[in-house]
């Protein structure tokens, strides 16, 4: 036998798996188009420069090569913003709200040894042209509807602010590499890194320092909201009164159940505003998707609408479904 | 032999909460602390050769503290304990650190021969110093950080024998009283980082099980604060 490497962070999908994948690929898509929304398919290669007009900073792609005209291309490292490419340049005069899905292949730069793929499947969706909060609502909706589909009926939904750092820090006067510092211990998580930041910038008490730590370890239902308001703070304010307006249009949809509003909740994706999403399942101990809203990313197209959407990362949710399945499916958590 | 736990393979348990400790330096302070808020460690400091234990409602877990990261970041672990160095050499491995625990305190330092030049003169004449260490990724970012070009060499076991018989010019290495150092006739040149143990959970955990782990947490807080 002869073994023909290649590369990590690829595979081969063989009969059994495919079947199992294709069935779920299914399922989902079946709910994806139950609910309006229409399936699209975008290159897997695109311009460097269309990417990067995503976002430039942490959706680079890892994979980038020139053509034979010298023009420098990359592999799209997610859904997103190839189909904001799409909508500005197909869609720009079509009715709104415009409701798209995709099951696709994306490729990221993966360290060794973690279960992460360089090339993975993601499944999701992009509702573009709702503001929120019925937007997000409507995609938590389909979201919960998804994860239902795959059998992860125990799967959780945690619903944070992409703005509530970036304003605080702003109402703090934090800026420059401050202000970038915070952030990277925030989206770390590194709670003690992230108190040692802030004790050490000039300006900030030891009242203001708290109220950072104390609104990062906030999850949990509604009641976490007032527990935040009670913080104190414009931005805190603000971002608690988006946040509740949003459960409030889950909780009308009867969807807020398996929501958990989460503020110390930040994704390295720089796009996103305003509500972001991570999605979450017992069975397993990674992240299984994630989303919220990129109010701001089509503008970059030249087209000014308010958009939100959701992806799940296709691998780790059949294996949260093979292990929720050995566990006996339907059992109370 | 072993303790039957709830959810063995990639599935995370439903049961109790899954603390990884460590074994080796921080073991003895690690139950200590436990102990302190109420974990019953008697098991554990006795004879038994077993690795998992169950203890006042969760599970013992006990490893290696270079483990303890990645057991945590795959949530086989819910929660754990380790060394600042482990997590700094270990960085791109997701696991929250939620509390500083103030034990095990040591530094991590540049450490040459007593009185060599080594060092200086490695960097001066050829351009880079040859460093060995068990933390090549910290020493590298470190080296990097402060503009100096090493040539980091990675060994396993005693460091202190690198720059005395010629593998290197000087070693990165974690240091507690100095006494190994002194020993090998080794001096500290650079302070790199102070590190102690921390307190770790795994990022679905930290959401899904939050009370839990929020109140270990707290009390953990409290007793090493």
């Amino acid at each position: 036998m002869v073994i023909h490497p290649i590369p990590p962070g690829t595979r081969d999908v063989l009969p059994d798996e495919m079947r199992e994948l294709r069935r779920l690929h299914l399922a989902m898509i079946e709910v994806f188009e139950g609910r309006g929304y229409g399936e699209v398919s975008t290159p897997a290669i695109e311009y460097d420069e269309v990417l990067a007009r995503g976002d430039g900073r942490t959706a680079a792609s890892a994979y980038r090569f020139f053509d034979e005209h010298g023009d420098l291309l990359a592999l799209r490292s997610d859904m997103t913003v190839p189909i904001a490419r799409l909508v500005a340049s197909r869609y720009a005069d079509a009715k709104m709200p415009l409701r798209l899905c995709y099951l696709a292949n994306a490729f990221r730069a993966v360290r060794p040894q973690r279960g992460q793929m360089r090339e993975f499947a993601q499944a999701g969706v992009e509702l573009i042209g709702a503001p929120a909060p019925e937007g997000t609502a409507e995609v938590v909706e389909v979201l919960e509807a998804t994860l239902d589909a795959a059998g992860l009926n125990r799967a959780v939904i945690g619903l944070g602010d992409a703005d509530l750092y970036r304003q605080l820090l702003t109402e703090l006067r934090v800026e420059g590499e401050a202000r970038e510092a915070v952030l990277g211990k925030l989206a770390a998580h590194d709670l003690v890194g992230l108190e040692e930041e802030l004790s050490s910038l000039a300006g900030i008490g030891d009242e203001q320092v708290a109220t950072c730590m104390a609104l990062s370890q906030l999850r949990g239902g509604r009641e976490v909201l007032e527990e935040a308001r009670a913080l104190g703070g414009d931005a805190v304010e603000r971002a608690t009164a988006r946040l509740g307006e949003t459960f409030e249009a889950l909780e009308a949809r009867g969807v807020a159940d398996r929501v958990q509003i989460d503020l110390g909740l930040l994704r390295d994706l720089g796009y996103y505003s305003g509500a972001i999403l991570e999605v979450y399942d017992p069975a397993l101990g990674h992240v299984l998707g994630g989303g919220g809203r990129y109010d701001g990313l089509l503008e970059r197209f030249g087209i000014d609408l308010p958009a939100a959407g959701f992806a799940l990362y296709l691998e780790r949710v059949h294996v949260a479904q093979a292990e929720e399945e050995v566990r006996g499916g339907g059992e109370e958590a | 032999m072993s303790v039957e736990v709830a959810g063995m393979g990639r599935a995370k348990a439903d049961g109790p909460l899954k603390l990884a400790v460590p074994r080796g330096a921080l073991f003895g302070e690690t139950l200590d602390a436990l102990d302190a808020i109420g974990i019953d460690t008697a098991e554990l400091r006795g004879e038994s050769r077993s690795l998992i234990f169950e203890a006042s409602g969760i599970t013992l877990v006990t490893m290696r503290p270079s483990d303890v990261p990645t057991y945590v970041e795959a949530g086989a672990a819910d929660v754990g304990i380790t060394g600042k160095d482990v997590l700094l050499e270990q960085d791109d491995r997701v696991v929250y650190e939620l509390l500083d625990l103030g034990f095990g305190r040591c530094r991590m330092v540049l450490a040459g021969r007593r009185g060599d030049a080594k060092l200086g003169e490695s960097e001066r004449r050829l351009g880079m110093m040859r460093i060995a260490t068990k933390y090549p990724r910290t020493a590298q970012r470190h080296f990097e950080s402060t503009g100096h070009q090493v040539e980091v060499i990675e060994v396993k076991g005693s460091v202190e024998l690198a720059p005395l018989i010629g593998l290197a010019d000087g070693i990165v290495d974690l240091v507690a009283t100095g006494r190994t150092l002194k020993e090998n006739d080794l001096e500290v040149r650079e302070e790199i980082v102070e590190c102690t143990a921390r307190f770790v959970a795994n990022r679905v955990a930290h959401k899904l099980r939050a009370a839990e782990v929020d109140e270990l947490t707290a009390k953990l807080r409290e007793a090493t604060g």
